[in-house]
Formats: C-alpha cells, sequence, structure tokens
C-alpha cells in the first residue's frame, strides 16, 4: 500500500539473518560459564559431521533405505527417486535424503511409493520427495528436513549437512 | 526448491524465563500456548534444571514432546522497551489441544514484529495521513483531531446515517472483548450508528438467526461432547483445516475408540462404541480422508449432495427420524413448541430428497439410522451436530441453519452429553457490546451503500472489504473512485491548512466522495484508498480476552510491546472519543459532546471492567486476576460464581422469571452464548450480587448450555421451524447456475489464517502459496489443456478473478474450490451481490467459467501439485 513507507516483502534474507543471529547469540552465550580469557570466534552455524549412508550401488529405484544423519538417533530414508530432480545427487541427479521424522509432533514417517511422498500416520502431514521435501499439506511450520548429499568416485554417497532444524532437537548436532 | 531457514539451533529458555499465558488469536479453538520470554544476551541449557521446561533436552526428544520449539516458535521481540528471546510453544496442560500446534497457530512467534529478524516488517507502526500525494507519518493527537473533524462535520450535515462503519465484532485477533466494547460503546452508545457491517458480510448481522431465533444459541455445548457421541453429523466444514486441533484432539480420539473409557465411566447405562461420522459436503476433503483413515470407511458416511441441496435432505432426515419413532417424545413435550406444525410443512420424502439432492435413497436412510436408530438396548443415541460456512454462507441460510436444529431437537440432542447443534466457528469471539437493536433487521447493506454514493465518512477496524466480500469487483472500483476524490481534494490544498483541508474535505464528500478512516495492525488492500491509517496492536501486544467455540474464556498475556506508536483498539477509541467531545464542544454543541464522556480507560483493563464485567451475563465474576490464575483452561462461559462462593446464578435465561439473570440490553450481546432476552414487565433485574474483585479465586463456569431443559424464548421452550425447501434462494443464482459450467466452491487452506493479513508477510505460506489454488478436476484440466499450476482466470457477470489450477481427483466433474479470500486472487470477485433476506451472502453457490491466462509463473514452479489427501499405509 502507498502509505507504507517501509518494504512490505520481508524476503529471504531476513531469514538468513536471523538464522545466523539466533545461532551466533547461542554461541556467544554458550561460552560464558567457562570464561574463557580471550572470546573465541563463534561458528556461525554447527559443524557437520560427513556420514557415508551407502553406495549408489545398493539403491534401488523408489525402494527407500533407511538411513540416520548426522546421528543414530535421527533417523531418515535415502532414495534413488528415479527421476532428476532439484537438489539430487548421483549420475542421474535422482537421490535424496530426508528425516523421517515428522516435523510437527516427531512421529515416524513412512514411504507411500506411488506418489513418492512422506506421510505421518499421526496427523496425516505429506511432503513430497520429489521437491525438495515440500509439505504437500499438514500441520508442520517449515518443510521437511533435507540431508545434504555428496557422491565420490567410487559412489559412495556422504551426507554433509542439514537444511531445516529436525525435529526433537535444539541444535542438529547434539554435543 | 521448496522453502528452508536453514535454521540448526535454537537458543534454550533458561529456567527463570519469564512465562505467560497466551491463547491463539488466529482460529475460534483458541488452542493454549505458552510465551517464553528471557534477555537477549542470556540463555538456558540443555540439562533439566537449566531450562525453562524442566526437561532433559540433551539427546534426541520422543514424539509429542514438550520441550521442542520449531524455528517458527522463536523470535526477538521488544518487551518493555528490550529486546528479549521469545519462544511461544504450545500448551500440553491446556484442555483444548494438549500441546498440539496448528500450521498457523505454531507461528505465533515468527508472525511477530521484531526489527531483529526482520519479521512482519509490514506492520503498522505510526498514524498515516494523506499528505503531498502520499501516506506519511502523523502524530495521534494531529490524526485523531482529523478524524473526528470531519466526523463530526458528516454527522452535522447527514446526521449519523452519514458515517458508514466496518468493524470486527469477534475474538482472538479479530476484536476481543476489550476491542468490540470499545467499537460498541463508540457506535451503539455515544451515536446510534445503524449502518455497520462485520469483517465478512456486509451488514450488521448474526450467520445464525436462525437457530437464535429458534431460541437455541449457537455454541451450546462442550469440546468434550465430540469424544462422547455415539455419531458425529458435521455439514458444510472441513474441520481438519479449519478447526484443527478440535478435530484432532477430541473428535479423532472418538473415531479411533480410544475415548471407550471416559464413555463408560460418564455414561454408564448404555453401550459404547467408538464414534461413526456423517460428513455432508459437495466434495471429498481432507477431513473425510482423516476420518476414513481413523474409523475405517465403513464408519464414516459422505453426503456428496449438490452444491446448496442442504436444507432438502436434513428436512428428509427430519421426517424419516419421526416416521421411525426415532423422536424424543418426552423431550420434545417438555422443551419444545410447535414440533407438529414443523413436521407437517417441511414432510419430505427419502426419495424426493434423494433427486434434488444427488444422495442415494440409501444412503439418506441410512444417516437418519446413525443419528437417531435406538442403541441396543433403547438407550438414545448420542449425536453432536456440527455445521459451518458451507451452511452458514450457503443457499438460504436462515432455513437451512433452521432445518438442522429441527434434526437436534427432535432428537433432544441438545443440552445433553455426547450432543449439541452448534456451528464450528471461524474466528474466536469475544462480542461485549452495548445494545444494536437500533440497526434493525434486516440490517443495512453497508456495501451497497457504499456502492451507492451514500455517507461521507467510513471508519474501518481491521476489515478488509477488498478481500472478504462479495460483488467485490464493483465494491473496488466504487470504492477507489470515491475515496480518490476526496484525496484529489485533499492535494489541492496545503496539507498544513487543517481548516482548508477539512473544507475541501466536506467540498469533496458533498459531490460523492468518501472519506476513509482505517484502523488496522498490517496495510490492507482497502487501507490504499484510507485517508488515515492507525496503527493497532495485536493479541499478546495487549492483553486480551476472548473465548473459543466451547465459549471458553482465557486472556492472553501481553507478552511483547506493539509495533512503534501501534496502541490497543479500545484506547484508539478512547482518543478518538475524546477528539470528538472536543470537537463537537468547540463547535458549540455541549449536549452532543457530552455523550462522548466516559472513556477515560488508561488501559485495557479499564475497558475490559467497562464493558465485559459489567454488561456481560456472569461478567461480574470475572477478572483480569481471576483469568491469569486460570490460566490457558480458563472457564466457560457464562460465568456462575466463584469457587469461594460456589455457583449463585445459572441456568437459561428466558427472562420470563422473576429474579432471573438478565444482564445489559443487548440481544446479540451474548453472541455464541445465549441470545439474551429481555425481562418481561415485572420480571425484575438482575438477581445476582455484586461480586468482590480483588483475588484471584477460581471462576465457576457453564459445561454446556441448555442442561437445564430451558431455552431461550419467554416460555423457555425451543420453537421448531417451518422451513420448506424454496431451491437456490438467492436471486439470480439459478440462471448463474444455467449459465455457467463451473461450481466454484471455496474455502480455507490449511497453511493460510482467515485473509492471509499476516501470512502473506511470511516466507513460509508464500512460498507455498504465491497465488491462491483452485482445485480442479483432472479431467476438467484436460479439456481445458490446463497443465498443473496454470495460471487460469476464474470469471463470470459479476467479476473476474485468478488462481493457480491444482489437480485434485476429489473433486467432481464441473466442480471447482477456490482458496478464499486471497491477496493476489480474490474469490469475492466472481460473487453475486444477491443475498438471503437478513443480507447474509452466499459465498458457497457461485459459479463460472475458467480460461488458462498463462503457463506456471515462475514462484510456483518448484511447487508439489500431489493430491492433499493422506492414506493409511498399506
Amino acid at each position: 500500500m502507498s502509505g507504507c513507507n517501509k518494504l512490505t516483502e520481508s524476503g529471504r534474507r531476513f531469514f538468513l539473518g536471523r538464522g545466523a543471529l539466533a545461532v551466533a547469540g547461542a554461541a556467544a552465550a554458550s561460552t560464558v560459564p567457562q570464561a574463557p580469557a580471550k572470546a573465541t570466534p563463534a561458528l556461525a552455524r554447527v559443524a557437520y559431521p560427513v556420514s557415508r549412508l551407502g553406495n549408489m550401488r545398493d539403491l534401488k529405484v523408489n525402494e527407500p533405505m533407511d538411513i540416520s544423519y548426522p546421528d543414530a538417533d535421527s533417523t531418515g530414508v535415502l532414495i534413488k527417486l528415479g527421476t532428476r530432480v532439484e537438489g539430487g545427487v548421483g549420475p542421474d541427479g535422482d537421490v535424496v535424503a530426508f528425516s523421517n521424522l515428522c516435523p510437527h509432533k516427531g512421529y515416524p514417517m513412512f514411504y507411500q511409493a506411488d506418489d513418492r511422498t512422506l506421510n505421518c500416520p499421526g496427523h496425516y502431514s505429506r511432503f513430497d520427495c520429489e521437491k525438495g521435501g515440500l509439505q504437500v499439506w499438514g500441520h508442520a511450520t517449515q518443510n521437511l528436513a533435507q540431508f545434504r548429499l555428496r557422491v565420490d568416485a567410487g559412489g559412495d554417497i556422504h551426507a554433509e549437512g542439514v537444511d531445516e532444524l529436525l525435529y526433537g532437537r535444539h541444535s542438529n548436532v547434539l554435543a | 526448491m521448496a522453502y528452508k531457514r536453514n535454521i540448526d539451533r535454537l537458543p534454550i529458555p533458561p529456567r527463570d524465563a519469564k512465562v505467560n499465558n497466551v491463547v491463539c488469536h488466529y482460529c475460534i479453538v483458541g488452542c493454549g500456548y505458552k510465551a517464553y520470554s528471557w534477555p537477549v544476551n542470556r540463555q538456558g541449557g540443555p540439562a533439566p534444571d537449566d531450562n525453562a521446561y524442566g526437561e532433559d533436552m540433551r539427546g534426541q526428544l520422543g514424539a509429542d514432546s514438550a520441550a521442542w520449539a520449531a524455528p517458527s516458535m522463536y523470535n526477538v521481540v521488544r518487551h518493555n522497551g528490550q529486546d528479549v528471546h521469545i519462544v511461544i510453544k504450545p500448551d500440553h496442560d491446556c484442555v483444548v489441544n494438549s500441546g498440539l500446534g496448528s500450521i498457523r497457530g505454531a507461528r505465533m512467534a515468527e508472525m511477530s514484529y521484531s526489527t531483529v529478524t526482520g519479521t512482519q516488517q509490514a506492520r503498522l507502526t505510526d498514524p498515516l495521513v494523506w499528505r503531498y500525494g502520499t501516506m506519511s507519518p502523523a502524530s495521534w493527537d494531529d490524526s485523531v483531531a482529523l478524524v473526528a473533524e470531519v466526523t463530526r462535520r458528516v454527522i452535522e450535515e447527514q446526521g449519523e446515517d452519514g458515517l458508514l462503519v466496518s468493524a470486527y465484532d469477534h475474538g482472538g485477533a479479530g476484536g476481543g472483548y476489550e476491542n468490540t466494547w470499545a467499537t460498541g460503546k463508540l457506535y451503539f452508545q455515544s451515536m446510534k450508528v445503524k449502518n455497520i457491517r462485520i469483517h465478512n458480510r456486509p451488514a450488521y448481522n448474526s450467520e445464525v438467526h436462525g437457530s437464535r431465533d429458534m431460541g437455541v444459541g449457537e455454541l451450546n455445548n462442550c469440546y468434550e461432547d465430540a469424544e462422547l457421541a455415539d455419531t458425529l453429523f458435521i455439514a458444510g466444514a472441513n474441520s481438519l483445516e479449519t478447526q484443527t486441533n478440535y478435530f484432532l484432539n477430541h473428535w479423532v480420539p472418538n473415531l479411533r475408540g480410544s475415548t471407550l473409557d471416559k464413555k463408560q465411566s460418564q455414561l454408564p447405562n448404555e453401550p459404547h462404541a467408538a464414534a461413526r461420522i456423517i460428513v455432508v459436503d459437495p466434495r471429498r476433503t481432507v477431513t473425510i480422508a482423516a476420518c476414513e483413515a481413523e474409523a475405517g470407511k465403513e464408519n464414516v458416511l459422505h453426503l456428496r449432495i449438490n452444491s446448496g441441496t442442504d436444507l432438502v435432505l436434513f428436512n428428509a432426515l427430519f421426517t424419516e427420524i419421526a416416521t421411525k419413532g426415532w423422536a424424543d417424545k418426552a423431550f420434545i413435550a417438555t422443551s419444545t413448541s410447535n414440533y407438529d406444525a414443523a413436521i407437517g410443512a417441511n414432510r419430505t420424502t427419502v426419495e424426493e430428497a434423494a433427486r434434488l439432492t444427488g444422495v442415494s435413497a440409501e444412503d439418506i436412510r441410512k444417516a437418519a439410522a446413525w443419528i437417531a436408530e435406538p442403541k441396543q438396548g433403547g438407550a438414545r443415541r448420542r449425536t453432536m451436530l456440527a455445521y459451518e460456512k458451507g451452511i452458514i454462507w450457503g443457499n438460504d441460510n436462515y432455513r437451512t441453519n433452521q432445518s438442522l436444529v429441527n434434526i437436534a431437537l427432535a432428537t433432544g440432542n441438545i443440552g445433553r452429553p455426547g450432543g449439541g447443534c452448534v456451528r464450528l466457528g471461524g474466528h474466536q469471539e469475544g462480542y461485549a457490546r452495548p445494545s444494536d437493536a437500533h440497526v434493525g433487521k434486516p440490517a443495512q447493506n453497508v456495501d451497497e451503500l457504499l456502492i451507492g454514493g451514500k455517507g461521507g465518512i467510513h471508519h474501518v477496524w481491521g476489515c478488509d472489504h477488498f478481500k472478504t466480500t462479495l460483488n467485490a469487483s464493483e465494491f473496488k472500483r466504487a470504492y477507489q473512485r470515491r475515496t480518490n476524490m476526496v484525496k484529489e481534494a485533499m492535494d489541492s490544498v496545503p496539507a498544513g491548512d487543517r481548516a482548508a483541508q477539512v473544507e475541501a474535505i466536506m467540498k469533496a464528500i458533498r459531490a460523492g466522495g468518501l472519506f476513509s478512516v482505517d484502523v488496522d495492525i498490517v496495510p490492507t488492500q482497502i487501507g490504499s484508498c484510507a485517508h488515515v491509517v492507525l496503527p493497532a496492536a495485536t493479541s499478546g501486544e495487549m492483553n486480551l480476552t476472548s473465548m473459543n467455540g466451547e465459549r471458553r474464556m482465557r486472556l492472553t498475556e501481553r507478552y511483547m510491546d506493539p509495533p512503534g506508536n501501534a496502541m490497543p483498539d479500545c484506547l484508539i477509541v478512547a482518543r478518538l472519543a475524546q477528539a470528538l467531545e472536543r470537537s463537537f464542544r468547540t463547535a458549540g454543541n455541549a449536549a452532543v459532546a457530552d455523550r462522548f464522556r466516559g472513556y477515560d480507560w488508561k488501559t485495557e483493563e479499564d475497558a475490559f471492567m467497562d464493558g465485559y464485567h459489567q454488561h456481560e451475563k456472569g461478567g461480574e465474576f470475572v477478572t483480569y486476576a481471576r483469568l491469569r490464575a486460570m490460566g490457558t483452561n480458563g472457564f466457560q462461559e457464562p460465568a456462575v460464581g466463584l469457587e469461594t462462593t460456589g455457583a449463585v446464578a445459572g441456568g437459561t435465561t428466558t427472562g420470563a422469571s422473576p429474579g432471573m439473570v438478565v444482564q445489559g440490553p443487548g440481544i446479540e450481546g451474548a453472541r455464541g452464548r445465549e441470545p439474551v432476552q429481555q425481562a418481561a414487565p415485572g420480571a425484575g433485574a438482575t438477581g445476582t450480587p455484586a461480586a468482590t474483585t480483588g483475588g484471584s479465586e477460581r471462576i465457576l463456569g457453564t459445561k454446556r448450555l441448555y442442561a437445564d431443559g430451558k431455552f431461550n424464548r419467554p416460555d423457555g421452550k425451543a420453537v421448531f421451524a417451518a422451513t420448506p425447501w424454496r431451491g437456490l434462494q438467492a436471486q439470480g443464482k439459478q440462471a448463474e447456475k444455467d449459465s455457467q459450467r463451473f461450481l466454484v466452491n471455496n474455502g480455507r487452506a490449511n497453511h493460510v489464517w482467515q485473509s492471509a493479513y499476516l501470512d502473506q508477510h511470511n516466507d513460509f505460506v508464500r512460498d507455498r502459496f504465491p497465488y491462491p489454488y483452485i482445485g480442479m478436476n483432472p479431467d476438467d484440466m484436460g479439456e481445458l489443456a490446463l497443465k498443473p499450476g496454470d495460471l487460469v482466470e476464474v470469471f463470470n457477470g459479476n467479476g473476474a478473478t485468478q488462481a493457480v489450477a491444482w489437480p485434485e481427483g476429489g473433486l467432481g466433474r464441473n466442480q471447482t474450490f477456490m482458496l478464499f479470500g486471497y491477496p493476489t486472487g480474490v474469490q469475492g470477485n466472481v460473487v453475486s451481490k444477491a443475498t438471503n433476506e437478513l443480507v447474509i451472502p452466499n459465498y458457497k453457490q457461485t459459479w463460472a467459467n475458467i480460461r488458462k491466462l498463462s503457463d506456471a509463473p515462475e514462484a510456483v514452479r518448484h511447487l508439489s501439485w500431489k493430491t492433499q489427501e493422506y492414506r493409511a499405509q498399506t
């Protein structure tokens, strides 16, 4: 509206700033009890482990493989979709991995192979594995956390990061 | 790619974080939340002793954890002038939601104004006045003085009918007792404004006059009744998306059979089973899919009626129940009147209904049996009957509403456990106003007055007609034309010359112009036409009381500051009233000036005590201190006493007995509770003693209305209604249906609250819905050569709008479903101006044609077009 002298569209840049702020604040404050002589510059993001999830040859099209990342308590699925998707890795650009804990209330989700979605039996939320975990319909206030993958020359698939806060954690990597 | 926040950790509230009671300010359900806030340079830790939740957060938390906060539940806001961290998280101890958070409410923190994190930067922070061709900041005194001056001048020239008002009248962010009282006092007590309308419809009227006129207030049961019912009968409602946690936390357990212990314990002398559910809806919804997943298809009956034929179905069910001998004769005899006449007038055979509704005769008979056939051993079946916008905004609103209440009364299902005949609701309620009797019935169609050049000034409180009215295309054209006349006049004289400004404005008004004043929390589409914009606070930026769909009243405590110079609406009203007093006094009209006294409120609590506490039934027992102590569970209205005194008031208000509780002058004053009855001559006034206001004693409430078998009629008897079928009642609807291919059914999406007034500024929602969607049958899309996500025009003789096409197999051929009230494509553009006789709009029965505008816009290409419908794992 013409009367508003501010940008009405806050845009993603604010959210990126917001994430960085929250994390920086948390990291800085957590050093207080130890009272270090010199402040150590805090990392802007948590340090993710690199984990081998499997090898390309282990994957069958549209058959999810159970995995966990960044640790054993955070379960997920690794899927070769059979169709190239944005964010997919591997020679066909069709390998993706997601947390399978619903970001609404943490129920383990099941994979519906005929439409390549993860579905929550708790409250019926649905996430599209071909669209970066977009919530097709549901109660979660975020789209589904996707694991960032890399495939090495030998076909090993490694997880290297996560793009949303995982259900049930104040930090994706727990101390 | 799907929108991701890339947040990988969040601060933890320390043990000494400040904790406030919060009730979600969006939908009618009013889920309980807690706000935890703490100084920005501190944080807690994951060990149980180090955090406000007292939970061990060092490892992965299990499902339904009370300790997990999603990024959307976190923000940095200003409180008492200091930046603080805030987490607003569902309350596991609230009986409404038991820790569940919806996709809307669980974003309250993220939807708060923050200069630190940049959220909701669109919020209004200063009064704005049209100056130099744009909206420019002004002081409160100056902007309100201009409003008062023009208001006075218009009233002097045109009388109070020259002042047109649009005002919320609900609860949560749609009003609240403090703000509805303040606006009501201004327009109904200090003035007698009759040209007033409500946020989503063009007149000042009830959506459920039909029920109230039968003596049945529309929120008469409790949420626990959905856990106790044998059968749930739902008409025109999609509760999984529109009353989400009521459905999840109270219906689903009954459908799963997990409330059997509660049924046995509370109702021991009858057999019990898991609930069955009947859903009347022209389309298959996610609600129906969820019911099938929980209860099994054999326990879910979807009556897929032809749009607008609900009344025929209800009359046939009423007839069938009577014919089978399943009516509750004892209840009918003692608590109702006019039964025989109604049976005669409404007689409809099952076959006749099958022909008109498109539902099979077999399914209609099955529905009658599920509603009313006695249980084994002869016990009456407990059926909860509930309805919402499909009825309220559907064909022949008044009679259809009544024809459903007829069924509930005939089966004795009001005032009893497991029963109720209730609207499910949109917003929370929070209505406390002086009598609106002068408005009349039918009330004025204010939108038609605005289109027709009537009135000189328009006060708008939290309404956006441009998104949420019918005949919206014509409305916008007329409104822009009239308000532009005043803008041009204002531009013609220097802004600093107030006297000349007002003269120029008045001259433009005499020529057909309109001066527009918009009070809101965000810039709105109708606000783009305003000459003065006043910034308001929302829930949590002020203390605010409301009640939910089971009349559960709670206080949301102020947990943050309003943006900039924004302030609570009730205090804006006070400023405006005081400015009007000054303006009239300066003009030499002391008599009128004196009417604007009585607004010396310093806080919202002052407005609450002046309004609700003094005027509502049971209000004398209700104070902020007591509500604070009762947390997110509150009490169910009306209050009948205090824990320390016991119940000293109570029972249905008929107005007939001496000493009966008759509070205040209101008629609609008990919105959602009981239609307040005027005391009969000699009946005496309120019989309750004044309660002390100091303490924090627990308030005693009312679990169900009409449990005493009395209804809100002078004789205490609910009256059955004659509701014969008369086709598509609103003028021109049948012709529209005959000439246009597609039914444009419409309603909400789970992601979006109301008209997206805040969601449009939220990245998560805007990413998902940059445009409204229109669900279409895939075969229809094929015929029109439409691909998923293509932008289409929806058009008919009323106007045109746009949406992106989403294939949905659950929609029948030639039937569509469009997101209602969305900023980037307003469904109301294609809704005709026809209403029922009480000026209730008929949004649902709209027919139009559809054509392609363009291939899928870039903003939707990353989206998913898979079905919304959940299927259980096979």
